[in-house]
């Protein structure tokens, strides 16, 4: 049946983009930065995945575990360097201020691998799996198992660790986290370096899938912007619904308006949530 | 009042002096710098003034840019497709303000950013009208020469500037302006004490529309061709916030001397590092808005809860 | 005029599952001056917020000269004549003193913009004694003078209903009657006064009539001596309240 197969890409697409969105949520919900490198972090594991595997013949799963520590420094870096210094400037300043930063990005990568769409075709090829009426490339099935798994794993570290709870604690409330001790600048530094490694993670996932370019950035922030309105800010679960929402609904309008409106029927979509509920679907008042 | 607007007019008359200059290199650059001068005082209206941080200013310029294309290319003599570029974005800022002014802080800074991705690609599928992808050629007006053209639509955007500049002088001495500011200062506040405030921010945000959307319509005029990604780039957004903020919000000149400096800036930096542009640009962004003078901030909206440096 | 000011029918204001103010019912002559007391939590401010249009009332009605308001926004109430003070002190931080009263009398006492507003700025600011203070930002204030500032946006506003939010937390003996003697002067010139409070020594001293509310209902409402002994506001306050008004506590 042909809506079930829909529906079936539409929660593999979904998964994928519950990872992108859930690092980039957690970002914007406990340091208030809305993190326009986050597309560009996806991007550069795609490449570290890309690069690994052609060069050096590594496995994009493999991948993964390379380009998570890594992207973490950088993110850790970057927040420690940078973004401290912006923490309690308006969104104003803050936006602008990645936006330079991904500029900035962007522009490295580009030089460095020119704006060549590339494909991580894999040797052998994982081939098709049929379940029932619907029918899925497996490569796509297990990015979705994993994207979901690495979600699922930065939900246990926030709800188990210390730091992650630290985190959850700087998010509800920044003052009284102080007031019991939090470090609260080392939090931050922990949290959008976590939020690099989830994009980090994701690029190899996607790339498997879908081919990279430094162009596709800010595709996959729009997507996060949609993801975290339909969602709700710095929660997990929230981007995993927001995610598998977004996936659906991709894989419809597909369907019905086809694909070069994908992008777009998202951004509409964020636009009329807005309007019906300006603290976003899921979303609690007073995070904005 | 009467001191900014002399000073203003001299302003207007030495820098219509330019053009008898006769090079065509300081005729661009000059074009260019009025251009973003209309851009980052209109951000002014909505970002400086009232607090709003709007990244719509892309959607505008690139609406007023087809929106005069497409008039031109239907026969309308260039005026009034200028005019009528103005008038559109007037209208679509009211309808967006509108719905859009409601959301605070951030929700309002994404839609406004959302809002040019979704018309650029409203314009891109609209291949009959616009040309789509592929662009859009406007008739090429009637000029004695090259240098002709370069001189009209230098007084032109001069043009566009000096209406620009009357409309935020005439607004920061008036009821309307006031009232803005204490928006920007205590939303809440100022609602509580008799300010219609969706009434004025709606109106703010029409000013931040209007004309640059006439600028966007003479600027199509001016290079003769226009594609969607060209118009409606976000960076035109952010340059013009960060514009603002080099030249200080504070005073009516302040937009105008952020703009000039800026591009004088990014000319240099053009002009030497052409390949890594974007990024050095990027750099320069990043350093502006890290070492302003913390002064700057006071005009942005003011949280409901007092955040203190961790 | 004939008929109350204020008229408040059945009013209730929900969140979610809790009432926070639970159908009460008020009518206020003009020129009285009302308090409105009872424990924290009472849904005090939450009753100025729905008569100011905050938040619209969940049911009932609020009537002001006779119209319905119900529905209005707060920039409306405010032109209308309805002015409120806040508890945690509003004022807009980088203006000046001058301009945050100037803004008051234009927007919602519908002075012209420029000289008229200036001058009654002045005016308003000389009466509650900050007229040296003009020039000042208004974040550089203490908290006594920056509830002056409040008085003086309020009077600036030309109101026929004022609400008073607890004008005096925070204040030390002397300014508390430095205030008492500023509201006087109001209630003096006409203007009909709603005060919510926790001083007893305020309100016993200024009110004609008291309203106790208690988890959001109007549980009793009279003269203050009647008041203070009814049996039903003792239990709600548990007679802690009465140390500070200094008033004899009777068994």
């Amino acid at each position: 049946m042909l809506t079930l197969q829909i529906l079936a890409n539409g929660l593999v697409l979904g998964g994928l983009y519950a990872c992108i969105a859930a690092g980039f949520s957690l970002v914007w919900g406990v340091l208030n930065v809305i993190n326009i490198l986050h597309g560009s972090f996806i991007v550069l594991g795609g490449y570290l995945a890309f690069f690994g595997y052609v060069k050096l013949g590594i496995h994009p799963f493999a991948s993964i575990l390379i380009a998570t520590p890594l992207l973490f420094a950088l993110g850790y870096a970057i927040q420690r360097a940078l973004i401290n210094r912006m923490i309690a400037a308006p969104v104003l300043l803050t936006l602008t201020l990645t936006f330079g930063l991904d500029l900035m990005l962007s522009n490295a990568m580009l030089a460095a691998f020119t704006a060549d769409f590339r494909k991580l075709i894999l040797e052998p090829p994982l081939g098709v799996a049929t379940l029932g009426p619907v029918v899925m490339p497996v490569d796509r099935l297990v990015a979705m198992i994993l994207a979901l798994g690495l979600t699922g794993l930065l939900y246990l570290v926030l709800s188990r660790s210390r730091i992650g709870r630290a985190v959850v604690a700087v998010r509800m409330d920044r003052e009284a986290a102080a007031l019991m001790g939090v470090n609260v600048k080392s939090v931050y530094a922990v949290t959008f370096g976590l939020g690099a490694l989830m994009a980090g993670a994701s690029g190899p996932l996607l790339a498997m899938i879908f081919p990279i370019s430094p162009l596709t950035g800010p595709v996959y922030l729009g997507k996060a912007f949609v993801i975290c309105v339909l969602g709700g800010l710095g929660s997990v679960p929230g981007a995993m619904i927001g995610g598998l929402a977004l996936g659906i609904v991709e894989s419809f309008g597909t369907l019905w308006f086809g694909p070069e409106h994908a992008t777009t029927l998202s951004f509409v979509l964020l636009i009329a949530i807005l309007l019906l509920r300006p603290e976003g679907l899921l979303g609690r008042k007073g995070y904005a | 009042m009467k001191r900014d607007a002399l000073v203003a007019a001299a302003l207007c008359a030495l820098v219509a002096l330019v053009p008898l200059a006769g090079e065509a290199y300081w005729l661009r650059l000059g074009t260019t710098m009025l251009m973003y001068g209309v851009i980052a005082m209109s951000w002014n209206f909505i970002g400086g003034m009232a607090g709003y941080p709007s990244f719509a200013v892309a959607a505008f310029f690139g609406l007023g840019a087809y929106t005069g294309a497409v008039a031109q290319k239907l026969g309308l003599p260039m005026g009034l497709a200028w005019c009528l570029a103005g008038l559109a974005a007037l209208a679509f800022a009211a309808a967006l303000g509108i719905a859009l002014l409601r959301l605070r802080g951030h929700y309002f800074a994404i839609a406004s950013l959302v809002v040019a991705e979704v018309l650029r690609e409203l314009v891109n599928s609209a291949t009959d009208l616009t040309g789509g992808g592929m662009g859009l050629n406007l008739p090429l007006p009637a000029m004695r020469s090259v240098q002709a053209q370069a001189i009209f639509f230098y007084y032109a955007m001069l043009g566009v500037a000096a209406l620009t500049f009357a409309a935020m002088l005439a607004t920061v001495h008036s009821r309307l302006g006031f009232g803005l500011r204490c928006i920007q200062q205590n939303e809440s506040a100022a609602d509580m004490l008799g300010v219609n405030t969706t009434y004025y921010k709606v109106a703010a945000f029409m000013l931040s529309g209007v004309f640059v959307g006439m600028a966007g319509a003479v600027y199509a005029s001016w290079v003769h061709y226009i594609e969607p990604p060209d118009v409606f780039d976000v960076l035109y957004s952010v340059k013009a916030i960060v514009m603002v903020l080099l030249g200080g919000a504070g005073s009516v000149f302040g937009p105008l001397f952020g703009a000039a400096l800026f591009l004088s800036l990014e000319e240099l930096v053009w002009r030497r590092f052409l390949e890594v542009h974007t990024g050095v640009l990027g750099l320069l962004i990043v350093l502006l808005v890290m070492f302003l003078p913390k002064g700057l901030l006071s005009f942005s909206r003011r949280l409901p809860r007092a955040s203190k440096q961790p | 005029m004939s008929g109350p000011l204020l008229e408040l029918r059945g009013v209730t204001r929900q969140f979610g599952g809790l009432k926070a103010v639970s159908d009460v019912s008020l009518s206020v002559p003009q020129g009285e001056v009302i308090g409105v007391i009872g424990p924290n939590g009472a849904g005090k401010t939450t009753l100025v917020n729905v008569i100011t249009g905050v938040h619209p009332a969940s049911a009932g009605s609020v009537h002001f000269g006779g119209e319905d308001i119900t529905r209005r926004a707060p920039w409306q109430a405010a032109r209308q004549g309805i002015a409120r003070t806040f508890q945690i002190v509003q004022p807009f931080p980088e203006m000046t003193v001058l301009e945050n009263v100037a803004a008051a009398a234009m927007f919602a006492g519908g002075a012209r913009f420029g000289g008229e507003a200036e001058r009654e700025a002045r005016a308003h600011l000389e009466f509650v004694g900050l007229g040296a203070a003009a020039g000042q930002r208004a974040a550089a204030l203490t908290l006594a003078m920056r509830k002056r500032l409040e008085f003086a946006k309020g009077l600036a506003m030309r109101p026929r209903l004022l609400l008073l939010d607890e004008v005096n937390a925070g204040l030390n003996a002397t300014e508390i009657d430095q205030a008492l003697e500023l509201i006087r002067g109001i209630a003096a010139r006409g203007v009909t006064i709603l005060i919510i409070e926790h001083l007893m020594k305020v309100v016993l001293s200024l009110c004609s009539r008291i309203v106790v509310l208690h988890h959001g209902e109007l549980i009793a409402q009279g003269e203050p001596q009647s008041i203070i002994r009814d049996p039903r506001v003792i239990q709600a306050y548990l007679g802690r309240r009465y140390a500070q008004g200094g008033t004899p506590r009777h068994g």
